[in-house]
């Protein structure tokens, strides 16, 4: 029977999703031929991720019609293309082919969570084009045609264990995830670093929930419990999307308060808050490597033209926004570079090349294809803003490859000649070193 | 009287006791370190404040805790925001001539629990012994050995007998863990906090330092070992209370589909969508009192109740006119249109409220918690079962005690004798069908104050509602209760050994042997079947 059902609501799915995706894909074409430099768009419109990654394909959209205004790229328009892969990993596969395939596109942004990005590679790899991807993520990866503008664990994670350490004397940890790759692999990396820091095995408890988990009554009272040994105890909380706001509603009714047991999360931003009452939460932690508080000019009139656009004067930024913005600017200044949109020629051209980013500095490229960014500590607001109680002095460069995971901590990335490798292995000398 | 007088005279007994040994603290160095907004800085200025004594100092720590204190000026001063943004001077509380421009001094939760910490200590003294209470607590909470002093002025004198055990607690927090006690003293502060019984006091008795003397971890293991046997107790009941919450959450959820699915035998994977469309209908009530009518706040959801049940009641009716009612006895046709229709009224959703959450408030009857012994129970969960209790009993009556209700069951048991004992079996279905939308509507008014209020709401309890009536037995609403329940609670005694996501896995197994050993779940149907 449950087979059944599954089946079933499979085909229904991918009827109505394929029937949307038309509608899409003929309302973008534009009604007379001039020639335009098409870009693809592959963020989940529908279905559980639509939630988040709707927003970016607004972004990509709003940056397509600003390059547009300042006259295109090499002299041609910019033409968005969007498609829905409708949170659907098999589909975005599909999507990804079609968009390279059969329109043609010269780059493509997109993509959230890592298992959509990893049904993607092998069509990116086999057609030999361009993918942006924005979002914070697990690491342990490097590959030629996929450019990383979201952060690597330690451009995340690592630092807010950091602060915690530094400056609320946490010495007992809870670490919290949904049961999938991103969780797993970062707590695997933590659970190394703090051990590598003297953390007792005894004072760290992993704990994993299943999608969109909403009774987290029992969870919350073993947190409280955990957090009862007499040490400062903190959450490093990697729950993903939806989860979110029944745990932080449950720690709200169980009365844990951030001055008690502090929660850090690295998959809460302003979106994500739009959906809760943050006065409970008032001192709850994020670590993000951008903030819509962000106090720079260059933040405030990018806020103002995304108000803008998308005619809502409410509207808040989160951080893979702005990774998408980075990305977008690399692409284009790329291109100019090369003064082709050949993917052979940009890929190259796109290491080195630097952009302003929203928080006041400027980010690169590097060979390992992630750019380096600043790291940014932010507690919890009662209007659902972040207050940045820290941040990091400088940029910091991606480790794609963790040093503090076995598999992983010999391999380097570089995509530069002579090396063209994304798994290196500096004790072995070969390219192609197992990661994890 | 009495007692009042005996208070004020304590209070400024205390107040001068304090100022005394705060002459040496300065005031003004203080409002300075606040001034350059740095958090180490604004924590030392806290401690300063608190055992300053100052008549003012109450007013800036609790300035801070606003954040209405804020600095600016060159160099930079602290002023306090008043009333409509006038700046005052924090000692004199006079409005400054040369206002300059100002930002509020930051706090991080370093500096809040420093502002805990003092305000608690400023209040130690306060009149009111509500105040003195909190502030009892607060100075525990921070077991800052400098408030020890203040702390033992106060505790001589104090006579409200519940502030005193307060005091006691609080001063037994900080002597536990400090150096250089008495072996008696720390004894006896064990004492105290063992008495407690609860988490906090667990934590502070395992915060006994490593060097103190064996009498004294003797005690604190004793003491130990007394509250942990309570609490395991406690956590059985607990977990049994947890798992009844969860069991009224699967309740709510599945008594619709017990009636379109149980009793009509429609496979109807829109079920979770009527849930999620009563959800949208609170989100939009409580938007309409927030702009027109805010006092009346706290009734929201019980104005929100009977509109999801019409609403999503109707939208059930129309449903069944238009689709479902082609397509009985079709049951593969059926799953996929009521499927089609979810995605259908999903995406309509996306389209009007957008793809994010919408937030939906808590009444005030509704947050916060109470405590029977070392129980905690939220009111928003006791409410749900509540409501998911007399949801159940009316949904009872109308099929037994109504006319309507006795048509249903005639026209589910035997179709075309009701038809011909003169029962409109058509309208009969449609109404069937609205009642069971109608009541998957009102539990999402319930659902929306522990779940998402997002387009994707529907979707994660359409697979356990579908479980709960197939487990229960289709077709029986007691059957409906005992297995939501029964889930509920086998689930939350599952999860602490097995974990979320295993404890998951483990129920499901349960029930699919269950139901191949009882095909007709816990309760089936006797005699001749329904469905023939």
């Amino acid at each position: 029977m449950l087979n059944l059902f599954t089946q079933a609501r499979r085909a229904a799915g991918r009827a109505a999703v394929g029937a949307a995706t038309l509608a899409l894909a003929a309302a973008s074409v534009p009604a007379h031929a001039q020639e335009t430099i098409k870009v693809g768009v592959l963020h989940s419109l529908s279905g559980t991720m639509a939630i988040s990654e709707t927003t970016l394909k607004d972004t990509v959209l709003f940056m397509v019609q600003e390059q547009n205004a300042k006259g295109g790229v090499l002299g041609k328009k910019l033409e968005a293309v969007v498609v829905d892969p409708a949170s659907n990993w098999p589909l975005f596969a599909e999507k990804a082919r079609e968009l390279i395939e059969k329109e043609k596109v010269a780059v493509v942004f997109g993509c959230w969570t890592s298992v959509s990005r990893k049904s993607v590679l092998p069509v990116f790899k086999e057609l030999n084009s361009i993918l942006f991807y924005p979002v914070q993520y697990e690491g342990e990866e490097s590959e030629r045609n996929v450019f990383y503008t979201g952060a690597a664990p330690n451009q995340q994670a690592i630092p807010a264990v950091d602060y915690l350490m530094e400056n609320e004397g946490v010495k007992r940890w809870v670490l919290a995830g949904t049961d999938y790759v991103y969780p797993r692999t970062t707590n695997k990396i933590l659970e190394a670093y703090l051990k590598s820091k003297g953390v007792a095995a005894e004072d760290i408890m992993i704990n994993y929930t299943p999608f969109g988990h909403s009774d987290w009554q029992t969870i919350v009272a073993d947190i409280k419990k955990f957090g009862s040994a007499g040490k400062k105890t903190a959450v490093v909380s990697t729950i993903n999307g939806d989860a979110n706001v029944p745990f932080y509603k449950e720690l709200g009714n169980q009365g844990i308060k951030a001055t008690d047991i502090p929660v850090v999360a690295f998959s809460v931003g302003e979106e994500e808050l739009a959906g809760i009452d943050t006065k409970p939460l008032v001192g709850h932690l994020a670590a993000w490597n951008y903030f819509q508080s962000v106090d720079t000019p260059e933040n405030e009139e990018f806020i103002k033209k995304w108000r803008g656009y998308i005619k809502n004067d409410k509207r808040v930024t989160n951080d893979p926004m702005e990774a998408t913005v980075i990305g977008f600017e690399m692409w284009v200044k790329a291109v100019e570079k090369a003064g082709t949109t050949e993917p052979d020629k940009v890929i190259p051209a796109l290491i080195g090349v630097s952009v302003p980013n929203l928080s006041g500095g400027f980010s690169t490229m590097m060979p390992n294809h992630h750019i380096t960014k600043p790291v940014l500590i932010g507690e919890i607001k009662d209007d659902g803003q972040f207050d940045i109680v820290e941040q990091t002095p400088g940029l910091i460069v991606a480790e794609e490859w963790s040093p503090y995971l076995e598999g992983s901590k010999d391999l380097i990335a570089d995509w530069r000649s002579p090396l063209n490798c994304g798994n290196f292995n500096v004790k072995t000398g070969k390219c192609g070193g197992a990661g994890q | 009287m009495l007692l009042a007088l005996a208070v004020l005279s304590a209070a400024a007994l205390s107040a001068a006791a304090l100022a005394g040994r705060a002459e040496a603290q300065d005031v003004g160095g203080a409002l300075a370190q606040l001034a350059t907004n740095k958090y180490d800085d604004t924590e030392a200025a806290l401690s300063v404040l608190a055992l300053s004594g100052d008549p003012a100092a109450v007013g800036i720590v609790s300035a801070l805790a606003e954040g209405r204190l804020v600095f600016g000026g060159t160099p930079p001063r602290v002023f306090i925001q008043g009333e409509g943004g006038a700046l005052l001077d924090p000692l004199t509380r006079q409005p400054v001539a040369d206002a300059p421009a100002v930002k509020p001094v930051r706090v991080n939760n370093r500096v809040r629990r420093a502002i805990e910490a003092a305000s608690g200590a400023l209040s130690l003294v306060s009149p009111d012994p509500a105040k003195r209470l909190e502030a009892a607590q607060a100075v525990g909470r921070s077991r800052d050995v400098a408030a020890l002093p203040a702390l033992d002025a106060v505790l001589a004198k104090e006579t409200d007998p519940k502030v005193k055990s307060a005091l006691a607690l609080a001063r037994a927090s900080i002597v536990i863990g400090q150096a250089g006690v008495s072996e008696a003293d720390r004894i006896a502060a064990i004492e105290v906090v063992g008495a407690q019984g609860n988490q906090d006091a667990l934590a502070l008795l395992r915060s006994v330092p490593a060097d103190a003397s064996p009498a004294v971890k003797d005690a604190a293991a004793a003491a130990i070992a007394g509250i942990e046997r309570n609490l395991a107790l406690w956590g059985a009941a607990q977990n049994v209370w947890y798992g009844l919450s969860l069991g009224s959450v699967l309740l709510l959820a599945a008594i619709g589909l017990a009636i379109t699915f149980g009793v009509m035998g429609v496979i109807n994977m829109a079920h979770g969508e009527m849930v999620m469309l009563g959800a949208y209908t609170t989100f939009v009530v409580q938007e309409l009192i927030r702009t027109h009518n805010p006092g009346l706040f706290d009734w929201s959801l019980i104005i929100a109740i009977p509109l999801a049940f019409l609403f999503t009641g109707l939208i059930g009716v129309i449903i069944e006119r238009t689709v479902i009612r082609f397509l009985y006895g079709r049951a593969l046709e059926t799953l996929l249109a009521t499927w089609g229709i979810s995605l259908i009224l999903q995406q309509a959703i996306r389209t009007l409220f957008g793809p994010t959450n919408r937030e939906v408030g808590a009444p005030s009857w509704m947050s916060g918690s109470f405590e029977i012994g070392q129980l905690s129970i939220t009111y928003g969960r006791l409410w749900i079962i509540v409501f998911a209790l007399l949801v159940f009993v009316a949904l009872l009556a109308v099929l037994r005690l109504t006319r309507i209700g006795l048509e249903m069951r005639a026209v589910t048991q035997n179709r075309r004798m009701a038809a011909s004992m003169g029962i409109r079996t058509n309208w009969v279905d449609a109404m069937t069908f609205g009642l069971g939308s109608g009541i998957a509507g009102m539990a999402g008014v319930a659902l929306s104050q522990i779940d998402n209020v997002s387009p994707n709401l529907g979707q994660s309890y359409i697979i356990d509602s579908f479980l709960v009536v197939v487990f229960g037995g289709v077709g029986n609403l007691w059957g409906t209760l005992v297995g939501a329940m029964s889930l509920g609670v086998a689930n939350k005694l599952l999860e602490p050994y097995a974990g979320a996501v295993l404890g998951k896995i483990a129920l499901l197994v349960i029930v699919i042997l269950f139901i191949q050993k009882r095909p007709r779940g816990l309760f089936a149907l006797k005699g001749r079947s329904i469905e023939a």
